[in-house]
């Protein structure tokens, strides 16, 4: 069974993709519209990847896998991200 | 973001074990010299990645215990778990003088630095109470006097991880209260509480809402949702109850 972790606990491998900490981001539902940092989304994480769901609707904003050393990003249910200028 | 700047890359690195020390009878804290460490704030992760004589290799999060001010050197806080792929090696077979691979720190959003202020709310079930000791540690090494309440949900009394130094430091700090609750087991005489959280134990323990605090929980799934859902329906807002929750993938 999967367990459901919080999106900060998927801070490492976010960070192998994205050159900035993703946890503090802020993300736009495409679902619901819902705004929340991905650290505060709803992670499963197992050997397949990761999907980072919206606490509030279970959209899928973001899925993220490694396969034969390629990522394979999925972000069609994140849709506006708000990146810290500073980091 | 305020504070330690962030690395470009998150790069796996050696860091050697320089100070190994039991807490529990399940839980162990080792702490590693990490070269070129960049420092962390309290509250963030690392990945630890063992890799076997074949190739194969396993990678756990762990919270870091430590405070900032003690870096270069990490110290994790590992707790056994008997079906664990890592944490049985991490407890019972790592020695001083062996090296781990790690890459952090990690998650800047489970974060608590003393700037921030308070009243700060710390909640943590069983080995939740990692990252909130980074926490109270920190506010030590900073001189912190901010208001903190740390409720820690425990099974029993001899499974509660940093039991002197909390009980120790609650003690010399008035602005630092400590409340447990021992869910299975109580020490003889014992008059606090003696069940899981809830939201009436919360309604009693955390700050009113109107003194806008700031409230860290950490455990098991079921622990931190009905530890959040509890907070906010005492009224405080989403963004000041920050969560993790750690499940097999993340602590074995």
């Amino acid at each position: 069974m999967e367990s459901k972790l919080d999106g900060n606990a998927a801070g490492g491998i976010l960070h192998e993709v994205f050159p900035f900490d993703m946890t503090v981001t802020r993300a736009t539902c495409a679902g619901c519209g819902a705004i929340a940092a991905v650290g505060a989304l709803a992670a499963y994480m197992h050997g397949m990847g990761t999907v980072l769901r919206c606490p509030r609707c279970d959209t899928a904003l973001i899925r993220l896998a490694c396969v034969k050393g390629r990522y394979w990003l999925d972000m069609r249910g994140a849709r506006v991200l708000q990146i810290a200028a500073e980091q | 973001m305020e504070g330690t700047a962030v690395q470009r890359r998150l790069i796996w690195r050696f860091g050697e074990v320089v100070a190994a020390q039991a807490e529990t009878a399940r839980a162990k804290s080792l702490t590693l010299a990490v070269p070129e460490w960049q420092g962390h704030r309290a509250g963030q992760h690392v990945d630890v990645r063992l890799t076997a004589d074949d190739g194969y290799q396993a990678e756990r999060s762990y919270s870091i215990a430590s405070p900032p001010e003690d870096s270069p050197q990490v110290t994790i806080t590992v707790e056994r778990l008997d079906d664990g792929e890592v944490s049985p090696y991490l407890v019972d077979e790592v020695r001083i003088g062996d090296k781990l691979e790690l890459r952090g720190p990690i998650g800047g959003y489970f974060v608590w630095e003393a700037q921030m202020g308070g009243p700060l709310l710390l909640v943590g079930g069983g080995s939740g109470i990692v990252p909130l000791m980074a926490m109270i540690r920190h506010r030590k090494a900073a001189a912190s006097a901010v208001p903190t309440r740390l409720l820690y949900s425990s099974r029993s009394p001899a499974e509660v991880i940093y039991r002197d130094e909390l009980e120790s430091a609650a003690r010399l700090d008035g602005a630092l209260k400590l409340i447990y609750t021992f869910t299975r087991v109580q020490p003889p005489g014992w008059t606090g509480y003696g069940r899981r959280i809830d939201a009436g134990l919360l309604a009693e323990v955390a700050w009113p809402a109107r003194d806008h605090p700031r409230a860290y929980v950490c455990g098991p799934t079921q622990f931190v949702e009905t530890a959040a859902a509890a907070l906010v329906a005492l009224g405080y807002p989403d963004a000041y109850v920050k969560t993790e929750r750690f499940g097999p993938t993340g602590g074995g």
